[in-house]
C-alpha cells in the first residue's frame, strides 16, 4: 500500500505519480489522504491500480478513468468519473451534478444520492445509484445503463437515445421522448447483474425500465418546441 | 409598358426592397414546408469586412522593405502562457475545426497534408479524431466540444493542442445537427449512436457552466495531459471584450475568436444571418481585453470568419491578432463549389459558388459527404497540394503588404498602418476614416 498525502505533496505530484504506473506495476494499491475537496484528483488514470481516497473531493474526481478502480470514502463534487472509459469508481457518499457525464465505459457506483444531470450524455458507462437522482438526469444519454434505487427528479431521460434507465422509486416527470418500457426477461437479467456489480441488494423486479420512444431521431417540425 | 384604357401611362412596377424576390421566395418555401431553412457556411449577407480597410504603405514617413529580398518573418508560437509544449508554426494561417462526418475522411486527410506542407496546424471537429488527420497533420488541435463525440484520453494525449469550443461565429449560443443521411457506419461508431439518425450536438457543455467551472475543467485537462498541451478557448463573435476577458480568467493559453462569416456544417439560416457580429467588429475589442489584462501577445489571439486572402491575414494581424484560421476558404481551395461541377449543382437546384446544403451529403465535389461514390471524386493528395499552394500564396501576399509597410515580421503590422473606407468599418475597427485622423467613438473627440 502506497500512501500519498495530497495536502503535503500537491495535485501535480499525485497525478503524475499515478500516471507513471505501468500496466505491470507492483504498486497496485494507493491511499490518498487529506483530499480536502481538491479538484481533479486521480484524473486520466490508465493502469489496473486501486486508489482509495480517504475523504471528500471536488470537481472531476477520477475523470477520464481507464482501467483503474477509484474508491472515494466521502462525497464527490461535480463531474465525478466524467468521460470514464473503463474501470470502476465507487463513491461512498453523495455525488454533485453531472456524475458520470459522457462516460464511454466502466462502472460508477454512488452509494448516496446523485444531484442533477447524472449520466448526462452518457455513451456506454454503467451508473448505479443507491439513492435518488436529481433533475435532467440521463439527458441525451446515448448508451449504457443508469440504475436508480431511489427516486428520479424532473425530466428524466430528456432527448434520450439508446441508454437504458431503471428506476425503483418514483419518477417526478419524464423528459421529451422518454417513455416507460416493458421489463422483459433479458432486462431483468441485465439489471440483476448491474445491481450485483453495484453492491446493491434491491430486487430487479421492483424496478421500472425507461427508454427512448425514438420519435426525435429524425428532425420533424411537429416535434419542435 | 401599355397605357391604361384612358391612354395615360401606367405606374411602373416596382419590386419592394423589403419584400424582395429572395425574401418572398423564402416566405413561400416556409409556407409550403413548415420548416426553417438549414444550410452550411457562414453569413452570406454583405457585412463590414476587411475589404473596408486599406493599408497606407510607406512613403516619406515610413521606410519600406525590399520585396522578395529583405526578410519578413511569418512564424508564430501559440500557447506560451502555461503549456510546456507551445505550438510553433511557420505561418500564421491555421486550419479551423471541421468535423469528420461533416467532411469526408479524404477531405480531412487533404487538410492535414496541405497544412503540414505549409508548416501550420489543422483542427479536428465534432466527431472525434480520425487516423487520416492525425497521420497527416504534423500539428493537430483536438477540439473539446459539448457533444464529446469520440472524446477520449488517448487522443487528448496524442494531440498537439486542445481547443475547448464554447461557441462558433456561425451560431454563437447554438448547437449543431448532423443529419441522418451523413451518418455512415464509421461516423455512427465514432459517435456511439445508431446509423442513420440525426445526431445533435449540444449548445453547451454537459459538465460545466460558466467561467469558474471552466477554470476547473481546464485544470483537469492539464492534469490529464501533464500540462504539455496548449489550451485554446474558442468563442463566437458575441461579446468579444467580455468573452476574451473571461477566457483569460479561466486559464486559456490561446483565445480563438470566430466572426459570423465563419462557416458551420449545418444550422438554421436565420441563426447564421442574424446572430453574432462580423469579425471586423470583434478583433479590436478582444485585443482591448487582452491589453487591459496585460496579456496581449502572452495569450495569443486567433481570429477567423471570412479570411480569404493575404490582405485579410495582414489586416487581421495589424488589428492585433496573432494568427488567423480558415475553414470555408480551405474547402474552396480543395475544390468545394468548383464550377466544373456546375451541371450537378444545377441538378441539386443550386449553382457553383452558392452550394451550401453540405448537411445533405450530396456534395458533387466529394468533400462534404460520406457517400462512397462521391468521395471517390476527391483526391486527398491533390487536395493537399492545392491547399499548400493556397496557404503559400496567402503568406506571400501578407508578406508583400508587411514589407510595403516597412515591417520585418507580420506581427509588427499595427493599426497605424491602416485606414478605413467607410464610417462603419472605422467605428468597428477603431481605424481612422481615410483622409482623416478620426473614427467614430475615438476618445477625446465628439461627433
Amino acid at each position: 500500500m502506497q500512501t500519498f498525502d495530497l495536502e503535503a505533496e500537491g495535485l501535480r505530484a499525485l497525478n503524475s505519480t499515478l500516471h507513471a504506473q505501468a500496466a505491470n506495476t507492483n504498486q497496485t494499491h494507493w491511499e490518498i489522504v487529506n483530499p480536502k475537496g481538491s479538484h481533479a484528483i486521480a484524473v486520466g488514470l490508465d493502469a489496473p491500480i486501486e486508489v482509495n481516497i480517504k475523504g471528500s473531493t471536488g470537481y472531476y474526481c477520477a475523470g477520464m478513468n481507464k482501467q483503474a478502480t477509484v474508491h472515494v470514502h466521502g462525497s464527490v463534487g461535480p463531474g465525478t468519473a466524467e468521460n470514464m472509459m473503463s474501470g470502476m469508481v465507487v463513491v461512498e457518499g453523495d455525488a454533485s451534478q453531472y456524475a458520470g457525464a459522457t462516460g464511454h465505459g466502466g462502472t460508477l457506483v454512488i452509494k448516496g444520492n446523485a444531484s442533477s444531470r447524472c449520466g448526462i450524455s452518457m455513451k456506454g458507462i454503467d451508473i448505479i445509484v443507491h439513492g435518488n437522482i436529481g433533475h435532467m438526469s440521463a439527458f441525451m444519454a446515448q448508451s449504457g445503463n443508469l440504475v436508480v434505487c431511489g427516486d428520479a427528479g424532473e425530466a428524466l431521460g430528456d432527448s434520450l437515445y439508446e441508454a437504458r434507465l431503471f428506476v425503483r422509486g418514483s419518477v417526478k416527470s419524464l423528459g421529451a421522448d422518454c417513455i416507460e418500457k416493458e421489463m422483459r426477461p433479458e432486462h431483468i437479467a441485465l439489471l440483476e447483474e448491474l445491481l450485483e456489480r453495484g453492491g446493491c441488494d434491491a430486487k430487479a423486479s421492483e424496478f421500472k425500465r425507461y427508454g427512448s420512444a425514438r420519435q426525435l431521431y429524425n428532425f420533424n417540425i411537429d416535434n419542435a418546441y | 409598358m401599355k397605357d391604361d384604357h384612358n391612354g395615360a401611362p401606367r405606374t411602373m412596377p416596382i419590386q419592394s426592397a423589403t419584400f424582395s424576390n429572395p425574401v418572398n421566395a423564402e416566405i413561400r418555401r416556409a409556407a409550403a414546408t413548415g420548416i426553417y431553412d438549414i444550410r452550411g457556411g457562414g453569413a452570406k449577407r454583405k457585412l463590414p469586412h476587411f475589404d473596408d480597410l486599406l493599408f497606407l504603405g510607406a512613403s516619406m514617413s515610413r521606410y519600406p522593405l525590399e520585396g522578395y529580398r529583405e526578410r519578413c518573418d511569418t512564424n508564430v508560437t501559440l500557447g506560451t502562457r502555461f503549456a510546456k509544449n507551445p505550438i510553433k508554426l511557420d505561418i500564421p494561417v491555421t486550419i479551423a475545426g471541421m468535423s469528420f462526418g461533416a467532411l469526408s475522411g479524404g477531405a480531412k486527410e487533404a487538410l492535414g497534408r496541405g497544412a503540414t506542407m505549409a508548416g501550420t496546424s489543422t483542427t479536428t471537429g465534432d466527431g472525434g479524431m480520425t487516423e487520416e488527420e492525425r497521420g497527416h497533420s504534423n500539428k493537430l488541435v483536438y477540439q473539446y466540444l459539448p457533444s464529446r463525440y469520440g472524446m477520449n484520453p488517448d487522443d487528448l494525449r496524442r494531440c498537439d493542442a486542445i481547443e475547448i469550443v464554447v461557441g462558433q461565429g456561425a451560431k454563437p449560443g447554438g448547437g449543431g445537427m448532423l443529419l441522418g443521411q451523413k451518418i455512415s457506419d464509421r461516423v455512427a461508431e465514432m459517435r456511439n449512436l445508431p446509423k442513420g439518425i440525426d445526431q445533435r450536438s449540444a449548445c453547451r457543455h454537459p459538465d460545466w457552466t460558466g467561467p469558474d467551472d471552466l477554470e476547473i475543467k481546464i485544470l483537469e485537462l492539464r492534469e490529464i495531459t501533464n500540462w504539455e498541451k496548449p489550451i485554446y478557448i474558442k468563442v463566437g463573435g458575441a461579446r468579444p471584450y467580455f468573452d476574451t476577458t473571461l477566457a483569460v480568467k479561466a486559464g486559456a493559453d490561446v483565445v480563438v475568436l470566430d466572426g459570423m462569416q465563419g462557416g458551420t456544417a449545418a444550422t438554421q439560416d436565420v441563426f447564421i444571418e442574424h446572430v453574432g457580429q462580423p469579425i471586423l467588429a470583434c478583433i479590436r475589442e478582444a485585443v482591448r481585453a487582452l491589453q487591459d489584462l496585460d496579456m496581449h501577445r502572452e495569450v495569443q489571439l486567433v481570429v477567423s470568419g471570412g479570411i480569404r486572402t493575404g490582405a485579410d491575414v495582414a489586416k487581421a494581424m495589424a488589428l492585433g491578432a496573432d494568427a488567423v484560421a480558415i475553414g470555408t476558404a480551405a474547402l474552396i481551395a480543395l475544390g468545394d463549389n468548383d464550377p466544373k461541377w456546375e451541371a450537378e449543382y444545377n441538378a441539386l437546384g443550386t449553382t457553383a459558388g452558392a452550394y451550401d446544403d453540405w448537411h445533405e451529403g450530396q456534395d458533387p465535389a466529394g468533400i462534404t459527404t460520406q457517400d462512397p461514390e462521391l468521395m471517390k471524386r476527391f483526391d486527398p493528395i491533390e487536395g493537399g497540394r492545392r491547399l499548400n499552394n493556397y496557404l503559400k500564396v496567402m503568406t506571400l501576399e501578407a508578406q508583400t503588404i508587411a514589407r510595403a509597410c516597412g515591417k520585418n515580421h507580420l506581427h509588427n503590422l499595427e493599426p497605424e498602418d491602416l485606414c478605413a473606407l467607410t464610417l462603419e468599418a472605422a467605428a468597428m475597427a477603431k481605424i481612422p476614416l481615410a483622409g482623416t485622423d478620426w473614427y467614430p467613438g475615438k476618445p477625446g473627440t465628439s461627433y
